[in-house]
């Protein structure tokens, strides 16, 4: 798949918005929860260690 | 038989609680009554919308009022400690348990067997379409109560209250809602009702002999 | 090797760090091959042109979103069967993933759906099970959280947990059969594009990347989740002892 320029690629045949949108909400919720959890791991293992 | 005597004292009992508290077998009732006759006002009341919206309104009513008793079913008798002293008796707690929850259905669900053709009128159903509806609610109403009593059983002893024994039960009960409703919608699109009925006794059968089980099991957990 | 030895919380922990370590970076190795594919590798669809790329996501998060369901329900009755802690603290540690993922499932079909057949949302047997299983996600959740004993509440969402994964299945042939009464959807999510090769190897990297990734998340979840258990039983000696 060759897209002919990064706007082509942005514009996704004009359906830019869902694609975009669904990837981008579902790296976000991922991303989130994988935050959320690595901090309250480490907050945990800071309040044990002292 | 000494379970037998048991089971019939346990029965005596549950009756005798019911008799006394005779508000909490009628705010179920009138519930179902209230919520049922609100929908018309709901939408446009015609001649021909109503029946077709009818059997699904007096089943999701039958499921709210449902839904409003089961908070109630165990919390009672787990907070004053009677309910550890029934499951201290000598018997199997699964048949406890179906006499806790028969009589249940007796203050909640049958009731609503009993006003449910008067509603039906309200809806302008036919009188064929109230027999299907009235088998729907039969075999319907012990699920309801069935899996409310499981709602109820799951959140004893909890921060929880009613919200979320609604939250659990409601989603379980979506196939009884859908297959109840759906047998007087087969039959007034000339289907026959037989399928829904079938499936409908089979989830009742399979509960019946499974849930009793998990919601024994439920309540041995909260009065650890 | 006697592997009931992990069934301890405290020996369990190392080996959640390490089967984090182990699976963070395949999760982003897959993640970049799948986007590679999802964007440079699989063709343009001629019916549905590029919006159909989302299934990438769509399919492989729906997927992820119902075994971990059946995760959880299996690790509780390995919990009531073998009487260990830590299979229920699993389960535990699954469900926010398995409750994001139905939350993905269902947003990204709706982006699906919008440009494609008009309407943000259908009630198709896949989409309304999926909507459903998000209820049963937050129903577990909510109810092991009302409680204050860890313990209790695992045991009682497992209970919960065994009982709603058998229902799925009845809900998602109910839902079928309903829509088969009212003529069905003339829309349907099963109406993927036709699948040319690379597409569903698209979706199984992607899938790929999503189970590493469960893994690793999970494998961070619950080594909070033993701490927490730790923490209490320090308090419930701490309290008895006074």
């Amino acid at each position: 798949m060759h897209w002919t320029s990064l706007n082509s690629f942005l514009s996704m045949g004009g359906y830019g918005f869902y694609v975009w949108a669904s990837f981008g909400i579902t790296f976000l919720s991922l991303a989130i929860e994988f935050l959320l959890v690595f901090n309250s791991v480490r907050n945990k293992e800071i309040t044990h260690e002292s | 038989m000494k379970t037998l005597k048991i089971l019939k004292a346990l029965f005596g009992r549950e009756l005798k609680l019911i008799f006394r508290n005779q508000s909490d077998l009628f705010t179920t009732f009138f519930f179902f009554i209230i919520v049922c006759s609100l929908f018309p006002f709901g939408v446009k009341p015609s001649s021909e919308l109503l029946p077709q919206i009818g059997p699904g309104m007096i089943w999701i009513s039958a499921l709210l009022a449902s839904t409003v008793s089961n908070a109630r079913f165990l919390l009672s008798d787990f907070n004053d400690g009677s309910l550890e002293q029934i499951f201290l008796a000598p018997i199997p707690s699964t048949l406890i348990i179906y006499v806790k929850v028969f009589v249940q259905w007796l203050t909640t669900g049958f009731p609503l067997l009993i006003v449910a053709p008067i509603l039906s009128l309200q809806f302008g159903l036919k009188y064929q379409e109230i027999m299907v509806l009235m088998i729907s609610l039969v075999i319907g109403t012990p699920l309801l109560t069935l899996i409310g009593a499981l709602g109820s059983a799951l959140t004893l002893g909890g921060r929880g209250g009613g919200g979320l024994v609604a939250i659990l039960v409601l989603p379980l009960y979506i196939p009884v809602l859908i297959f109840g409703v759906g047998s007087v919608l087969s039959y007034s699109s000339g289907i026959s009702p037989e399928t829904s009925f079938l499936v409908l006794s089979a989830i009742l059968v399979f509960a019946l002999v499974f849930l009793p089980y998990a919601i024994a099991l439920s309540i041995k957990l909260a009065l650890e | 090797m006697n592997l009931y030895k992990f069934s301890s919380p405290k020996v369990f922990y190392p080996l959640a760090g390490s089967i984090f370590k182990y699976t963070l970076l395949p999760s982003i190795f897959f993640l970049v091959v799948g986007l590679y594919i999802s964007f440079f590798l699989a063709p343009t669809d001629f019916q549905q042109g590029e919006a159909y790329r989302i299934i990438f996501i769509h399919v492989p998060a729906a997927w992820m979103s119902m075994i971990i369901y059946m995760a959880m329900a299996f690790w509780n009755i390995v919990g009531f069967s073998l009487k260990s802690k830590l299979s229920f603290m699993m389960s535990r540690a699954l469900a926010p993933t398995g409750a994001i993922f139905t939350f993905i499932a269902l947003i990204t079909g709706a982006f699906w759906g919008r440009p494609m057949w008009g309407a943000w949302w259908v009630w198709d047997a896949r989409l309304t099970s999926e909507l459903i299983l998000l209820f049963l996600y937050i129903g577990y959740i909510a109810l092991v959280m009302s409680f204050d004993d860890s313990k209790r509440g695992e045991r009682v969402g497992a209970i919960y947990s065994i009982v709603s994964v058998i229902n799925v299945p009845i809900i998602y042939f109910s839902v079928i059969w309903w829509n088969t009464l009212h003529q069905g959807a003339s829309v349907s999510f099963n109406k993927a594009p036709s699948m040319a090769a690379m597409i569903v190897e698209g979706m199984l990297v992607m899938m790929l990347a999503f189970w590493t990734y469960s893994i690793a998340v999970v494998m961070l979840r619950i080594r909070r989740i033993i701490v927490e258990y730790q923490e209490e039983m320090l308090l419930m000696n701490h309290t008895t002892e006074g």
